[in-house]
């Protein structure tokens, strides 16, 4: 009999993969009987959801990019590279 | 804001005839190291960002993935886009990058409890191991529509910034921007089992944080 703190542990996890069977029936059987850990479960779904509706600007999460002089120095260092490549590199 | 960037199929592009015009990449004619920067530049950045968390490695990384692709631009036969050849040489440098950093740092063990898992769960008798009463998940009033509150979303995201960086980095990558965790595991060199963990703390952390600062508040006088 899987404890809470195994459960929760498989309760994540099956938000990531298939877990293998035995381990989905350990964790349901567990939820079964456990109200705190079918509320973890439940909880976490909404916990999805509600991530998933974060807006990105509320996040930073929008791609972060580089700056003017960041790509100018980016260029330099790369057009310096290019010119010591051996000529006869092909 | 999603970085999924899944075009490393570098094969499959032979044989189609779509990608002509990259065929005249010469010794050094057609390599033109300003424009990678202006069109990618941007793009291998963010991707990179996002997966280390820190500017000015994703930097010097996208740096090195443009030296490398100027040494290696005879491995570039056209096979696949610039574009994606470009992505799949970052991808090689982060898992390097990944690779010696994760041997400096001790690999989360699953066994000992983990910090979010710290007074949740009994340490002994009865209930080890299982949820300590006043802690246990409460019941909670969720919203049943999409109909998510700008207040919650503070909340949330206040949870969120309190999480510690690496767990932060992972959870965002897999819930927000939607990355499966296998690419999570081979971006940033974690093996599923870490990744597993790291996930499973942001979520036990989230979960307790938004019962204390959010549900809590309203069950209060229950």
């Amino acid at each position: 009999m899987l404890n809470c703190r195994q459960a929760t542990r498989l309760i994540s996890q099956s938000l990531d993969a298939k877990i293998p069977w035995h381990q989905r029936l350990a964790m349901k059987v567990h939820l079964l009987c456990c109200v705190w850990c079918r509320r973890y479960a439940a909880q976490l779904k909404f916990l999805r959801r509600a991530t998933r509706e974060l807006p990105p600007e509320a996040l930073d999460a929008a791609p972060q990019k580089l700056s003017i002089v960041e790509k100018e120095q980016m260029s330099a260092r790369l057009q310096e590279s290019v010119k010591k490549l051996p000529p006869s590199a092909e | 804001m999603n970085f999924r960037q899944p075009t490393t199929d570098g094969a499959d592009g032979r044989g189609r005839g779509l990608q002509t015009q990259t065929l005249h990449l010469g010794p050094l004619s057609g390599l033109d190291p300003e424009s990678w920067v202006e069109q990618y530049g941007d793009d291998l950045f963010g991707f990179a960002a996002a997966r280390l968390g820190d500017r000015a490695t994703a930097q010097d990384l996208v740096q090195e993935t443009f030296l490398a692709g100027i040494k290696s631009r005879e491995g570039f036969a056209g096979r696949s886009s610039e574009r994606s050849w470009l992505f799949g040489i970052l991808r090689n440098k982060l898992a390097d990058y990944y690779r010696l950093r994760n041997r400096e740092e001790a690999i989360t063990d699953t066994d000992p409890p983990l910090p979010e898992e710290r007074g949740a769960f009994g340490t002994g008798g009865l209930g080890k191991d299982g949820w300590i009463m006043k802690l246990a998940p409460k019941a909670w009033e969720t919203p049943d529509g999409t109909l998510i509150s700008k207040e919650f979303q503070d909340v949330l995201k206040s949870c969120l910034s309190r999480l510690p960086d690496k767990v932060a980095q992972v959870f965002r990558l897999r819930e927000i921007d939607g990355v499966s965790s296998e690419e999570i595991c081979k971006d940033l060199g974690v093996s599923p089992n870490n990744l597993w963990v790291m996930l499973h703390r942001a979520r036990m952390g989230l979960r307790r944080c938004l019962e204390v600062h959010w549900f809590g508040n309203k069950q209060q006088d229950e």
